[in-house]
């Protein structure tokens, strides 16, 4: 990535951090403005960033773990624009963009990649890994905000209001942004998914082999369904629905590294 | 066009004087129909609320001369001795007039630090003298800036936004967990004055469902019709828990009403829908042990007052703030008021000079034999001509440099230096 973008998209994912904690303390709606268009601008850096990245490597700019790490942090960054945008509440920036640094960082500071590319070419497995690295950074996005509502419930049952969780989104506003999220990535990695197995199939003629990814991707679809039914209906709701999201995506975190590390043949970065 | 303030408040007068100095709506425009027609006063407008009675105005002369007259004024319109008022009244001019009224539209002068229902008042009191006709371009601007400050307040500082009372600090936190209260139900236990409190602000959030319960039937009812609620009957718990969100309770007890089982019955009955519980009662209502069901956040009225005190302390830290707000915008104001003032002082000047320069000319020129009429007007044209120079300069600069009618502090000096004082624009 050229030193241009790298410095850019730091200093506007800072800056952006800035503001929305000013926001987050201070309630100056000037400063969640502020934080709402660094973090587009921050954005925009950081696609022009993986485009050229993409220009220079001649196929998707994903294969390796900078790639990975980077697209993460990027979509993670565009979702929770969107449902900032969505919901009209910016009081979870402070706590979405420190993780999209660390991603975005991270990625610079990632090992290259020894092993031969996939024959990673084509419009569908495109489609196959962008799904399915938004659908994990939507799981993400719906963590933070997890940790947010359980952090917030704390605070209110033990009447520690401090300051600033007035500036909080209301318990119910923040559930509701947790299950759009989490719908998101439903929608995303079943897709995804899909697109992965016509992309097999076209590569090697058959649609299923064994790969252990499939069985934790499986799981992590099924953990997220039994969260999206369980928060919305049942006695589960709120801090017990929370603590459930915050496991599934623990097992997404597995499924990122060690399953892919490790067990799985075909998947390595996503 | 100086700015007097003649008023009382909260903390010059007791509560029997400002109850008979206040102004109702229909009194607030007659007195200032009187005060412009007596003279008194070129604009006006009066503000009165249950804390203050001030009358703002435009005097004809001097503000330091028209104080007097306002006095006995008020004493006179009220029916109340001037002695008795005299201790009470405060006067201020210009500038701290100006940063007085500032301040009450921030909320800074108000009992309640910050409350933002004074805001409403000064607007309603200026919409009220400004379609009667009482207020003219210095009064128009003054409450327009003071409305502006009120508002950049409470947009721009933390002075208004933090519940300051046990009743407030309840619903904001009923907003803390359910968001906007429109489609939200409540329970009130109890008709007492703090429940009823609460009660009113539930309504003013727009909460849609509201029942009631008390031990009196009768009480229940008035309380219900009062703010548009339903009776339910004491002690049909499993009814009245079940679509509920927000419970508050305030009801003469030794003992818990609302027992642990009750809430657990009714909790599993809501599908564990978040409720909050708010015990304003003394001794409590609920029993504590409630507080430990899932989902049921549990305040009593200890827990609220703690709010609130611990609100109070982040209140007065934005003091400051909202003071620096208050100081710009009463430079904004005086910046405006010495513009007009100083073009008009330019303009009055500029009539001066002209009589002067006739007067001057009538009296050289006669003594001159060799000098025709046409050279006489030739001579009159010229000196025009540098006169205006001279001053037409100034008044340009005056009217573009902001910085310029900054420096100019004391436009009395100025007339005094260059005009009689009869003579003042």
């Amino acid at each position: 990535m050229s030193h241009l973008y790298l410095i850019l998209t730091t200093a506007a994912y800072l800056l952006s951090l800035g503001a929305y904690a000013a926001f987050l303390s201070s309630g100056k709606e000037i400063a969640g403005r502020a934080g709402t268009l660094l973090l587009a601008a921050g954005l925009a850096a950081h696609y022009l960033a993986l485009l050229e990245r993409s220009r220079g490597l001649h196929t998707v700019p994903y294969h390796d773990l900078y790639g990975s790490m980077s697209l993460f942090g990027w979509l993670l960054g565009l979702t929770y624009l969107g449902l900032e945008i969505y919901h009209r509440q910016r009081s979870v920036g402070a706590y979405v963009l420190p993780f999209m640094l660390v991603f975005f960082l991270a990625a610079q500071a990632a090992p290259p990649d020894k092993l031969a590319p996939p024959p990673a070419h084509g419009p569908i497995f495109a489609f196959h890994v962008t799904l399915s690295i938004l659908a994990y950074a939507a799981f993400a996005l719906s963590f933070v905000l997890s940790l947010v509502f359980l952090m917030q419930e704390r605070l209110l049952r033990t009447h520690r209001m401090g300051n600033f969780v007035w500036r909080l989104p209301p318990q119910e506003l923040l559930e509701r942004m947790s299950q759009s999220s989490v719908l998101i990535g439903l929608l995303s990695i079943a897709v995804g998914t899909a697109m992965g197995f016509v992309w097999v199939d076209r590569l090697q003629g058959q649609y299923w082999y064994y790969d252990p990814k499939y069985i934790v991707t499986l799981l992590v679809l099924l953990l997220y369904l039994l969260y999206f039914q369980l928060a919305r209906t049942t006695a589960w709701r709120g801090a017990r629905a929370s603590k459930l999201n915050i496991f599934n995506f623990g097992v997404v975190v597995l499924s990122f590294t060690v399953v892919n590390f490790y067990f799985s043949h075909s998947h390595r970065y996503f | 066009m100086e700015i007097v303030l003649v008023g009382l408040n909260h903390r010059t007068a007791s509560v029997e004087v400002r109850e008979r100095v206040s102004f109702t709506v229909e009194q607030a425009r007659r007195a200032a129909e009187e005060l412009r027609t007596r003279g008194i006063l070129e604009e006006t407008l009066v503000l009165s609320t249950c804390n203050r009675s001030e009358v703002y105005g435009v005097p004809p002369e001097s503000s330091h001369e028209c104080a007097p007259g306002l006095s006995s004024f008020l004493s006179e319109f009220h029916s109340v001795r001037a002695d008795v008022l005299g201790s009470s009244l405060y006067h201020r001019y210009d500038r701290d007039a100006v940063r007085h009224l500032f301040r009450v539209s921030a909320g800074l002068d108000s009992q309640l630090l910050g409350e933002a229902e004074i805001l409403g008042q000064v607007r309603e009191a200026y919409k009220s003298a400004h379609e009667l006709g009482a207020t003219g371009p210095v009064l128009n601007r003054l409450f327009q800036g003071a409305l502006e400050v009120g508002k950049r307040v409470r947009t721009e500082t933390e002075l208004g936004t933090r519940p300051m009372s046990a009743a407030a600090a309840g619903v904001k936190l009923a907003e803390r967990i359910f968001g906007k209260l429109k489609e939200r139900s409540a329970l009130v236990l109890g008709a007492g004055a703090t429940g009823e409190q609460v009660v009113s602000q539930l309504r003013d959030r727009g909460i849609k469902h509201l029942l009631v319960m008390n031990r009196s039937h009768e009480r229940a009812a008035d309380l219900a019709n009062q703010y548009g609620g339903q009776v339910v009957p004491w002690g049909e718990w499993d009814t009245a828990l079940q679509g509920v969100d927000v419970l508050v309770s305030s009801v003469a007890s030794d003992e818990p009403v609302l027992r642990r089982e009750i809430l657990e019955r009714a909790m599993a009955a809501r599908g564990n829908r978040a409720l909050l519980l708010m015990d304003l009662g003394v001794p409590r209502n609920i029993e504590p042990a409630a507080g430990e069901l899932y989902n049921v956040y549990l305040y009593n009225l200890e827990n609220l007052t703690d709010i609130v005190a611990q609100n109070r302390g982040a209140r007065e830290s934005e003091v400051p703030r909202a003071e620096a707000i208050v100081e710009e915008h009463v430079g904004k104001f005086l910046s405006w008021q010495a513009s007009v003032e100083l073009v008009g002082l330019v303009e009055a000047l500029r009539v001066r000079v002209r009589e002067e320069r006739a007067a001057f000319l009538r009296e050289r020129v006669a003594s001159m034999h060799s000098i025709n009429p046409g050279e006489v007007a030739q001579l009159e044209h010229l000196i025009d001509e540098l006169l205006e120079k001279l001053l037409i300069e100034p008044a340009e600069r005056l009217r573009g440099e902001k910085e310029l009618r900054r420096k100019i502090q004391n436009v009395e000096a100025l007339r005094d230096l260059f005009l009689d004082r009869r003579e003042k624009p």
